[in-house]
């Protein structure tokens, strides 16, 4: 009987003490698991010099031309400048459709306010464009065109959360291209077009049939 | 009880060496011999059976080599560029194509940052569509890191987000919610990770060892953005279309079987260059940078608008922000 108890003893002590180790084991684990984990490769170089690379913004064509409707011997369109015509007319400023015109700029579309062509274009150089103030203002410039108006899009476009680009985001390392005003919108109707999705997703193991769900819902 | 030692019932037959007679119990010895062997056999072949599966679901070749690689931050410089090389040989053996795999670090004083303008994405996709061929995706499945939710305008519940609209975009009664890692502070993906296959780099980027993970999808459940991939397949892309600038951690061609994320396109971030999905983005919706840096441009977006994450409730602490234009 004394045997027994003797054994029983042990084999309780030695319980306890197994689970005593696997717990320190259990807690030594992690800290044992990060020390394997090497950090001489942590960072790589970054550039620490000061010089920054420059952002490009595109520029539109410094000088507008307009498709006479002709064709060359080539097959290609002639276009004409400006000047061409509109120095020997007189401006109209109420002309605010092609559709008033009886040649040239037919088909332009037209949706940007109740505007009128010369609340932009300079009657006096059809070769530059007109700041709201009268002054003549370059084609290359035109962001500050759209500036005068368009103030919040202009600042988000300052702090670089308006317009796309492509490039680096750390000057330090490269430069950045931006895209311009008219990049992305028509200046004759500026609301970015409608366009159709390209690449629609293919469902996937797990997940639910395209729509099945969607349109019980609708 | 103490064995009776004149007794050799319970030694199996003859080939155990004990003392007793040849001739006795011979008859029931081989019998005997003969069901065990047969047992053994059948429980071999049922063993090979079971075990089948996993030699086919490994990858093509595996070699001892690949299959006792140590931890990727366990490796020392030698070892990984042992590794790259070895994983080049495999991208030229089994697609033909010749890439350079490159391990690309954190860098020193970055964390990066992601905002979209909810106001200005129209939904078209292109996004995703640059993810796929950016980071080698299968082209079977058309798989991306991105999904652009179509969602009800007036509600912010992106499980009600459908992303198989199929009409000209933007439809004047909703607004696009592009989502995909949202490279969280208190990420849920590595928590779960039985193996330690996934964890946050200090630039903030979440990553994924493929080489180390077992493929289990914890963190495909565990993840309330839906953001990660499981590789069902040996991915299919076609030679000429393989990126061959490719990264360990990033968008290095994953192998069946193993999960897969957006990592904000590391191998082009690293080197201070943009994410393919913000190059590709044709409204300009998208802004990335350095947190760290007060004169970035998404520290401006953070600090001017009125930014949101998804699931703030969970706790996920993302650096991925959402915001409308007021």
């Amino acid at each position: 009987m004394a045997t027994a108890t003797r054994l029983g003893r042990w084999i309780f002590f030695g319980v306890i003490g197994v689970i005593a180790v696997g717990f320190l084991a259990a807690l030594a684990y992690p800290l044992m698991r990060r020390d394997k984990f090497r950090d001489d490769r942590e960072f790589s170089e970054r550039p620490v010099g000061v010089t920054l690379h420059p952002v490009i913004i595109r520029t539109p064509d410094a000088k507008p031309m307009i498709d006479s409707g002709k064709t060359d011997a080539h097959g290609n369109a002639v276009m004409v400048s400006c000047a061409t015509c509109h120095d020997t007319r007189t401006p109209d400023f109420k002309t605010s459709d092609a559709a008033l015109l009886n040649e040239f700029h037919q088909g332009l579309k037209f949706a940007h306010g109740g505007q009128s062509c010369l609340s932009c274009h300079n009657s006096g150089d059809y070769n530059t464009l007109k700041r709201a103030d009268g002054q003549p203002l370059d084609f290359s410039q035109s962001l500050q065109l759209c500036a005068q108006c368009h103030g919040p899009q202009y600042r988000d476009y300052q702090n670089g959360s308006h317009g796309g680009m492509t490039g680096h985001w750390d000057l330090k390392q490269g430069p950045r291209k931006r895209n311009h005003c008219t990049d992305c919108h028509d200046p004759h109707h500026p609301a970015y077009p409608k366009v159709m999705p390209v690449f629609p997703p293919k469902p996937v193991i797990g997940e639910r049939k395209p729509g099945a769900h969607e349109t019980s819902t609708h | 009880m103490e064995p009776n030692p004149s007794s050799n019932g319970g030694c199996g037959g003859g080939s155990c060496g004990c003392q007793g007679s040849p001739n006795e119990g011979q008859g029931d010895s081989t019998r005997r011999n003969l069901l065990k062997a047969a047992g053994v056999t059948l429980g071999a072949a049922a063993f090979a059976k079971a075990l089948a599966p996993l030699a086919t679901w490994s990858r093509d070749n595996l070699s001892v080599e690949d299959f006792l690689q140590k931890h990727y931050r366990e490796l020392d410089k030698e070892q990984l560029a042992k590794v790259l090389k070895h994983l080049e040989e495999d991208a030229k053996k089994n697609y033909g194509a010749d890439v350079t795999i490159t391990d690309h670090r954190p860098q020193k004083g970055v964390k990066f940052g992601y905002a979209l303008n909810l106001s200005i994405c129209i939904g078209c996709r292109r996004c995703a569509e640059a993810c796929h061929h950016e980071n080698n995706h299968d082209r079977a499945s058309g798989n991306s890191y991105i999904r652009v939710l179509e969602m009800q305008k007036g509600s912010m519940d992106m499980e009600h987000g459908n992303a198989h609209y199929d009409h000209p975009v933007s439809h004047p009664d909703k607004f696009y919610m592009p989502v995909q890692c949202q490279q969280c502070d208190n990420p849920p993906c590595v928590h779960v990770c039985p193996v330690e296959a996934t964890w946050k780099e200090s630039d903030g980027i979440v990553v994924v060892d493929y080489n180390w993970c077992i493929g289990c999808r914890y963190c495909e459940a565990a993840c309330p953005y839906h953001a990660r991939r499981f590789n069902w397949t040996k991915p299919q892309i076609p030679k000429e279309e393989i990126n061959p600038n490719q990264s360990y951690l990033s968008n290095r061609i994953r192998p069946q079987g193993v999960m897969e994320k957006c990592t904000f396109c590391l191998h082009r971030t690293r080197e201070g260059r943009m994410p393919a999905c913000l190059e590709a983005c044709p409204t300009g919706a998208r802004v990335f940078g350095n947190l760290l840096d007060p004169e970035s441009e998404i520290r401006k977006v953070i600090d001017n608008k009125r930014v949101f994450v998804l699931k703030e409730e969970l706790g996920t602490r993302p650096s991925f922000f959402y915001f409308f234009d007021e």
